[in-house]
C-alpha cells in the first residue's frame, strides 16, 4: 500500500494545480476534465488513441524499471529506440515480399530488440570494465547513435531520395491495427502491439520474481555490496541488465515503426525515451504500475488534443511535468537507488 | 547517596512506533559515582541514555538534572552539563584535534579562530584528565582509541559534569580500555560529577562501575552494587534466563593433516596504494579453529577481502584444499568450499529492503536453481530450517530482513554461511553487537562446524570469544603476524603487549 502514496500524491497535487490553471484561463475546471475524459474514455476512437499513446510509453517505462532495479539509471533510451527502429525497419524492408507474417515479424522485431540492447550494452561494458557512470555513458552515447542514424538517414545511403525515411518494410512485416479485430475502436492508431507491453510488462515481472537472473539483478540493484560478497558478477549484472533495459527500448523503436509509420523517419520519437523515466518513476518501478501510467500519461497526451478548444493545450504539458515533479520528489528513494 | 542526585530519569517511556523502545525506567545518577547500564541489544540501553542527553524526548515521565527539568533539547542537555560520548564518532577527518574539538564554540578573535587558545584549552584538558594527545595531529592520522579521547576532550570542553559513555570500549585494546576506565574513576570522584557507561563487557563494568543496573526489553530488572554481583549474574539477569556460551572442549585436539586454508606470504594493498596485510603465512586445518587477535585496522578487513575474494592479493597465494584460488572470483571460491561470514553484515551479509529468505539465498541461489527458474517455495523452506537451527526470531522467511534485531540479522547471515557446502570457513567479528542469546547460538554453531571437520578462521576484536573458541591464536599487528599462543597461553596481558606493537616474537613468519 505504501507503494501507491507516492503516485497518489503526485496525481492528487497534478488536479490541483491543473484546477488552478483552468481558472486562470477563465474556464470551469469540471467543464475542462469533462471534455477530457469525453475525447479520451468516452468513445472507441478515443480509447484507441489513449492504447496507441499508451503503448510506447509503457516499453520505454518497462526499459527504464529494468535497469533501474539493478541500481543503473539507463537514460540512454532515446538512442537505443532510434537506433532499434532504424535496425527494424531496414530488416523489414530487406525481407523477400513473400516472407509469412510469423517469420517477417519475428525478424523485424528481433533486429530492432538486438540494436537496443547492443546500444544499452555500451554504457554497462564501460561501466563494468572502467567504472564510467552509466549516465554519462548513456546520455553521450545518446548523442553518438542518433549522429550516427543522421548520417545513415540520408538520401543516398537508407533514405529515399529527397526525404529523411527509409522505404516502407513489407506487408508481412507490419503489425496488424486493433481495430480491424475490434471495430469499435474506430480508426484509432492503436496495434497489435499493445498487447505486446502487456506481455514485456509480464515477463518482467515473471523474469524479476522467478530467475535467477532477476534475483541477482534486484540483489545487486539494492545492495552492490553484499551481492559481490555473495558471489554474484557486477560485471555481468551490470552489462546484462544494461542490454536488457536496451533491448525492450528497442521494442519502442520496433513498435513505431511495424505498428504505425510502416517506415523509419529520423526524429519520430519526440523525447518517448526521456518520457520512460518519469512513466516507471510514477509507476513505482513495478511493471503493473508502469502500465498503469502509461495509460495515466497517454490519456493526458490524448486529452491534451480533446481540450485544445477551450484551454491550451499546453496546460497538459505543465501537467505533466508536474506529475513527474511531484513524483520525483514523492520518491526520491528511487532515484537514490538509481543514481549510486 | 545525596539528597539531590545529579540527574535523574523518573518512569520514562518512549516508544518508535509499535516498538516501547523503553518503558517506566526510574534511574538516579548520583554525584561521584560510575554508574553502568548493561543489557542486551535493544534492551533500551541507547534510548535510555538519549533521553538523559536531551536527544530524545520521553512520550512520559520525567529528566530533572540537578533538581531541574531537562528541556528536550540535546543543547539543554550540554548547558546543563551532560555530555554523551557516541558509539559512533563524529569528527572532522581533515581537522586538526584542537579544531575538532572546539568545533561549534570556537575561541574567537574578532572574526577568527583563535587557534592559540584553542590549542592551549586541549593540551590544558587533556592534561588534567590524563588523555594524552597532541592538538595539532589531524584526525584522519589518528586510532581509533585517540579518536575516541577527542570525543570525549570535547565533551569535556564545554563543561561536563556528567560523561555519558556509550560502550566506550568495544573498539579499545586492552590498555586503552584499562586507561579510560582509570579516566573515568577518576572523572567521577570530582566533586558534583559522575559517569554512565554504557556496555556489554561485564568484568569491565564489574571492575569501573559503583553501581550497575540491568536492563531487559526496556524495563529496569535490577540494581546491583559493586561486589554484590557476578558476571554470571548479570548475563543472567539480561536474558532471563540461565546463560552459559559454550566453549572449546579442551582434549579434542584437531585432526592432524594438511592445512585446508593456507596462506603463503599474502600481500594486499588499500585502495590508497599503502601495505595493510604484510606477507601473512598461517594454515588452517580441519577441525580447527584459528584465531586473529587485534586492533581494529590492522589488516583484518583486508586480510578477509583477500581470502573471500574481494580484493586481489599484491604478492602471494590463497591457497584452498590444496588449490591455488589467489586468481578466482568470489563464486568460484565458494564453489570450492569457502563460506565468509563478513564483518560488516548490514554492507556485506545482507540484502536489507528484501526479506529474511532472499538474504538466505545469496550467494547459494543454485541450491534452488532448475533451469534459470528460481524455485523461491523450496528456498522458503530452506531458509526456514535455517533459521530454527540459528534460533532466528522473526515470524518467518518472508519478513524483511531490516526488521530483525542485529543479532537476529547475524543469525541468518550465519545460518547461510555455515549451512553452505564447505571445507572453510572464514568468520570476521561474527559476534560483534550482538546480544548474548545470539552469541550463545552462534559459539554453538561455530564448534560444531569445527567437529564436523572445517577450518575456520576466526577475526575478531574480543579476546574472551578468542579464548572461548580458538586451539590457536595470533595476533596482528601492521598488517603482521607478531605473535602465536595457544589458548591456554593467551593472557590479556601476553595479547595486548602483542596487539600495540610493544613485542613481537621474532619469528620469521612473514615470507
Amino acid at each position: 500500500m505504501r507503494e501507491l502514496v507516492a503516485p497518489a500524491l503526485a496525481i492528487a497535487v497534478c488536479v490541483l494545480v491543473g484546477n488552478l490553471l483552468i481558472l486562470a484561463v477563465g474556464q470551469q475546471p469540471l467543464e475542462v476534465w469533462s471534455v477530457l475524459a469525453a475525447g479520451t474514455w468516452g468513445n472507441g476512437y478515443g480509447i484507441g488513441q489513449v492504447l496507441f499513446k499508451a503503448t510506447p510509453l509503457a516499453l520505454a517505462g518497462l526499459s527504464v524499471a529494468i535497469a533501474l532495479n539493478a541500481g543503473l539509471f539507463n537514460i540512454g533510451a532515446e538512442g537505443q529506440l532510434s537506433l532499434g527502429a532504424l535496425a527494424t525497419a531496414v530488416v523489414g524492408l530487406a525481407l523477400p515480399r513473400s516472407t509469412p507474417w510469423p517469420l517477417a515479424l519475428f525478424a523485424a522485431i528481433g533486429a530492432g530488440v538486438i540494436a537496443g540492447a547492443v546500444v544499452g550494452a555500451i554504457p554497462g561494458v564501460l561501466k563494468a570494465r572502467f567504472g564510467a557512470h552509466e549516465v554519462i555513458g548513456t546520455i553521450m552515447l545518446n548523442f553518438i547513435v542518433l549522429a550516427l542514424i543522421n548520417w545513415l538517414v540520408a538520401p543516398g545511403r537508407l533514405a529515399q531520395p529527397e526525404s529523411q525515411s527509409t522505404a516502407p518494410v513489407i506487408a508481412a512485416a507490419t503489425i496488424p491495427r486493433l481495430s480491424s479485430f475490434v471495430p469499435a475502436l474506430g480508426g484509432s492508431a492503436a496495434s497489435l502491439a499493445a498487447l505486446l507491453a502487456v506481455a514485456v510488462a509480464w515477463l518482467t515481472h515473471f523474469g524479476f520474481r522467478r530467475t535467477t537472473l532477476g534475483y541477482e539483478l534486484v540483489a545487486f540493484g539494492l545492495r552492490p555490496a553484499a551481492a559481490e560478497a555473495g558471489g554474484i558478477r557486477a560485471g555481468r549484472v551490470i552489462v546484462v541488465a544494461m542490454a536488457l533495459s536496451g533491448g525492450v527500448a528497442g521494442l519502442v523503436g520496433a513498435n513505431n515503426v511495424l505498428g504505425y509509420k510502416h517506415y523509419f523517419e529520423a526524429g519520430f520519437s519526440g523525447g518517448i525515451g526521456f518520457m520512460g523515466l518519469a512513466v516507471a518513476l510514477l509507476g513505482r518501478n513495478h511493471p503493473l504500475g508502469i502500465l498503469l501510467a502509461a495509460l495515466l500519461f497517454g490519456t493526458l497526451s490524448q486529452g491534451a488534443l480533446a481540450i485544445n478548444g477551450v484551454v491550451p493545450k499546453e496546460l497538459i504539458d505543465v501537467l505533466q511535468a508536474i506529475v513527474i515533479l511531484a513524483v520525483v520528489a514523492a520518491s526520491s528513494d528511487v532515484l537514490r537507488r538509481g543514481t549510486r | 547517596m545525596s539528597p539531590t542526585p545529579l540527574a535523574s530519569l523518573r518512569a520514562v517511556s518512549k516508544s518508535f512506533g509499535e516498538t516501547r523502545a523503553v518503558q517506566g525506567v526510574d534511574l538516579d545518577v548520583a554525584s561521584g559515582e560510575v554508574l553502568a547500564v548493561v543489557g542486551e541489544n535493544g534492551a533500551g540501553k541507547s534510548t535510555l541514555m538519549r533521553m538523559l542527553a536531551g536527544i530524545h524526548a520521553p512520550d512520559s515521565g520525567q529528566v530533572d538534572v540537578a533538581g531541574r527539568p531537562l528541556a528536550p533539547r540535546p543543547a539543554a542537555a550540554i548547558a546543563a552539563g551532560i555530555g554523551m560520548v557516541h558509539q559512533h564518532f563524529m569528527l572532522v577527518g581533515r581537522l586538526s584535534v584542537a579544531e575538532n574539538v572546539v568545533l561549534g564554540e570556537e575561541p574567537r578573535r574578532g572574526f577568527f579562530l583563535d587557534l592559540g587558545r584553542a590549542r592551549a584549552a586541549v593540551r590544558e584538558l587533556s592534561r588534567e584528565h590524563g588523555l594524552a594527545i597532541d592538538p595539532d595531529r589531524l584526525v584522519d592520522d589518528l586510532s581509533v582509541g585517540e579518536r575516541q579521547r577527542v570525543e570525549i576532550l570535547k565533551v569535556l570542553y564545554r563543561g561536563t559534569r556528567l560523561l555519558v559513555l556509550d560502550e566506550p570500549t568495544a573498539v579499545l585494546t586492552p590498555d586503552e580500555s584499562r586507561r579510560l576506565i582509570t579516566m573515568a574513576r577518576a572523572f567521577a570522584a570530582r566533586e558534583g560529577h559522575a559517569v554512565v557507561i554504557v556496555s556489554h563487557k561485564l568484568d569491565e563494568v564489574l571492575s569501573v562501575a559503583d553501581r550497575i543496573v540491568v536492563l531487559r526489553r526496556g524495563c529496569k530488572v535490577s540494581t546491583a552494587l559493586r561486589g554484590a554481583t557476578t558476571a554470571e549474574e548479570l548475563a543472567d539477569a539480561m536474558v532471563g534466563r540461565h546463560v552459559e556460551l559454550p566453549r572449546r572442549t579442551a582434549g579434542d585436539a584437531p585432526r592432524e593433516g594438511s592445512a585446508l586454508l593456507e596462506l603463503r606470504g599474502l600481500k594486499v594493498r588499500r585502495d590508497d596504494g599503502t601495505i595493510a596485510v604484510d606477507g601473512i603465512c598461517l594454515g588452517v586445518r580441519g577441525g580447527e579453529i584459528v584465531g586473529v587477535a587485534g586492533v581494529e585496522g590492522n589488516g583484518q578487513a583486508e586480510l578477509v577481502s583477500a581470502v573471500a575474494g574481494l580484493a586481489r592479493p599484491a604478492a602471494g597465494s590463497i591457497v584452498l584444499s590444496g588449490r591455488d584460488v589467489s586468481r578466482l572470483d568470489v563464486a568460484e571460491r565458494q564453489a570450492l568450499g569457502l563460506a565468509v561470514i563478513h564483518e560488516d553484515r548490514q554492507l556485506r551479509g545482507l540484502l536489507l529492503g528484501l526479506s529474511v529468505a532472499e538474504s538466505f539465498a545469496l550467494g547459494r541461489t543454485s541450491e534452488w536453481t532448475r533451469r534459470g527458474l528460481f524455485d523461491r517455495g523450496r528456498l522458503a523452506a530452506s531458509a526456514a530450517a535455517g533459521m530454527k537451527r540459528f534460533d532466528v526470531r522473526a515470524d518467518g522467511p518472508t519478513t524483511p530482513v531490516a526488521a530483525l534485531s542485529g543479532g537476529n540479522q547475524q543469525k541468518v547471515v550465519c545460518a547461510r554461511e555455515v549451512g553452505r557446502q564447505h571445507v572453510v570457513l572464514v568468520a570476521a567479528q561474527p559476534t560483534r553487537g550482538v546480544d548474548i542469546g545470539a552469541i550463545e547460538v552462534i559459539y554453538r554453531e561455530l564448534l560444531a562446524d569445527r567437529a564436523r571437520g572445517a577450518a575456520i578462521l576466526l577475526i575478531s576484536a574480543d579476546l574472551g570469544e578468542l579464548r572461548a573458541l580458538c586451539d590457536r591464536i595470533l595476533v596482528l599487528y601492521r598488517g603482521r603476524i607478531v605473535g602465536e599462543a595457544t589458548a591456554q597461553e593467551a593472557s590479556d596481558e601476553r595479547l595486548g603487549r602483542w596487539m600495540t606493537g610493544a613485542e613481537s616474537v621474532g619469528e620469521a613468519r612473514d615470507a
